[in-house]
């Protein structure tokens, strides 16, 4: 992949910034998305909280899904290949889509290794709960990274934790003394030059997105006050009872998401929310977090 | 404070907003981000950036913001869409509704393909930059028809990539994802702000791709 390609593809998720990026499972979802003003569509077979219902092993979508998806809507399609697997990513790519998710939310193809992105000239995004698993998929070519949360819960703890996480840990390196980089980037696993950038520039080389577990207006704009750049949301709108008039919330509440006052007027009279789960009852294996090296 | 002395504006809904803020400080102009209707007030120029363009539209008509900017446009704010922005401000769009319908131009959204067919080139805009400037191309739409009072700043084989009438302007790349500030330099003179004589291609050799992070630093 060419430097400016790279450059493109991060440039690409500048453009997504501010906006919402919505989970959808058919044609209809996908006009509903794009109507409440998403910015972009995730084309997937089922959303994260069936995934999770279902169990098994999740895979990459049928592309003839998310072909049919990409040919209704003028917004970006994003869609997801599991971690790992490169075959999966070069079928999206072949389709021509905007832009790949290496996601967790899919069983892993592979529990070593991600996907060489840079071999790719389609843009990936990429989940992380920490700063050093941010950076090491920058490295491997991620153009855009997002939180992970936990994915099909509702329960946005988990996203604010991994956000929290990766502020404090990029606090910490701003505020080392130059001798001591090495050593924090060691102890992190994030690659030194990488370390360095990120120290330079006081956050991340890329846009940051929330994901993982955001179901009502409220967490949108609470993960853009804890800096995020946008957000996604997964199974949180069409597993709610008003999928249309929650994704028109969430989307003004993620562009006013500084405004108490717009945020109350965003959170009235919005039906019924996806119901949540505990995630710290969840016993560890169904964890989808926890996917990714 | 008078229309001709103002700063200029970045619609703050979504999309390129700090590289635009960016890109005017480097010019030397005030700017600043306008995500209410009160805050057009004294503004020479509105910049309407690049972002998804159903998404913009949406929170435009929601929050009000369309009367407004209609109204302060009405009364003499100069306007610049890119990209996204271009299509928000044309008077015919292939195959869906206008928004603004303002300038009298026809504009093919994701006229090139998907982000795999987004591009950068060079090209001469020579009202703009005796120069070449460098061009950054992303899911871009085409200018397919100008109006007669609509005049091409950067025409190519079969299609216009930039075009202005006496109070809007439309590019259909991003100026703001690239080193050059002729566009932004050229804006800032039609909105009647005072900035550099300069007519080269305006590359500011301190931005780089990563210059709008300064705006939202984590820590």
């Amino acid at each position: 992949m060419a430097e400016n390609r790279y450059f493109l593809n991060a440039q690409l998720a500048q453009m997504l910034k501010g906006g919402v990026i919505m989970d959808v499972v058919t044609v209809e979802q996908a006009q509903i998305a794009q109507e409440a003003g998403a910015v972009a569509v995730m084309a997937l077979e089922r959303v994260p909280a069936d995934i999770r219902k279902q169990g098994g092993v999740a895979r990459m979508s049928d592309p003839g899904l998310i072909k049919a998806i990409k040919e209704t809507v003028t917004i970006p399609v994003m869609a997801k290949a599991r971690i790992g697997h490169f075959v999966e990513a070069q079928i999206l790519q072949a389709l021509k889509i905007d832009y790949i998710d290496e996601s967790e939310v899919l069983t892993p193809a592979d529990e070593e290794c991600h996907i060489d992105k840079t071999r790719f000239d389609i843009p990936f995004v990429c989940g992380a709960r920490n700063l050093g698993e941010a950076a090491r998929r920058i490295a491997e070519g991620a153009a855009m990274i997002r939180t992970k949360g936990e994915a099909g819960t509702g329960n946005v703890v988990e996203a604010v934790r991994h956000m929290r996480t990766m502020n404090r840990e990029i606090r910490q390196l701003v505020g080392l003394p130059t001798e001591e980089i090495m050593s924090f980037a060691k102890i992190n696993g994030i690659p030194y030059e990488l370390a360095l950038e990120i120290r330079k520039l006081g956050r991340l080389p890329v846009v940051n997105f929330a994901a993982g577990g955001i179901a009502t207006p409220a967490d949108a704009a609470l993960m853009m006050q804890l800096g995020c750049d946008g957000v996604f949301v997964g199974s949180g709108i069409f597993k709610s009872s008003a999928p249309a008039i929650r994704a028109r919330a969430i989307v003004k509440a993620t562009a006013y998401f500084n405004d108490p006052e717009q945020l109350l007027a965003a959170s009235m009279d919005l039906g019924e929310p996806m119901p949540g789960l505990d995630v710290a009852n969840m016993p560890e294996y169904e964890r989808l977090a926890g996917r990714g090296w | 404070m008078s229309p001709t002395v103002g700063a200029i504006g970045v619609l703050d809904l979504q999309g390129g907003v700090q590289e635009h803020l960016d890109h005017l400080q480097r010019t030397g102009v005030a700017a600043r981000p306008v995500k209410h209707a009160a805050e057009l007030a004294g503004l020479a120029g509105l910049i309407i950036p690049g972002g998804e363009s159903t998404c913009l539209a949406r929170l435009l008509t929601i929050f009000g913001l369309r009367a407004a900017i209609e109204q302060a446009y009405g009364e003499g704010l100069k306007l610049w869409g890119t990209c996204a922005g271009a299509i928000l401000l044309a008077r015919e769009n292939v195959g869906e509704a206008p928004f603004f319908g303002l300038i009298d131009i026809t504009v093919n959204r994701n006229a090139f393909g998907s982000q795999l067919d987004s591009f950068q080139c060079e090209a001469l805009a020579p009202a703009v930059a005796r120069e070449p400037i460098p061009l950054t191309f992303i899911r871009a739409p085409k200018i397919v028809r100008i109006g007669s009072d609509v005049q091409a700043l950067l025409q190519t084989d079969d299609y216009v990539a930039a075009a202005e009438d006496t109070r809007i302007l439309v590019t259909v790349f991003h100026p703001e994802l690239t080193p050059s500030l002729a566009f932004h330099r050229y804006f800032a003179r039609k909105c009647g702000l005072s900035v550099a004589e300069a007519d080269d291609a305006g590359l500011d050799p301190g931005w780089t791709p990563l210059s709008w992070t300064r705006f939202t630093p984590h820590a």
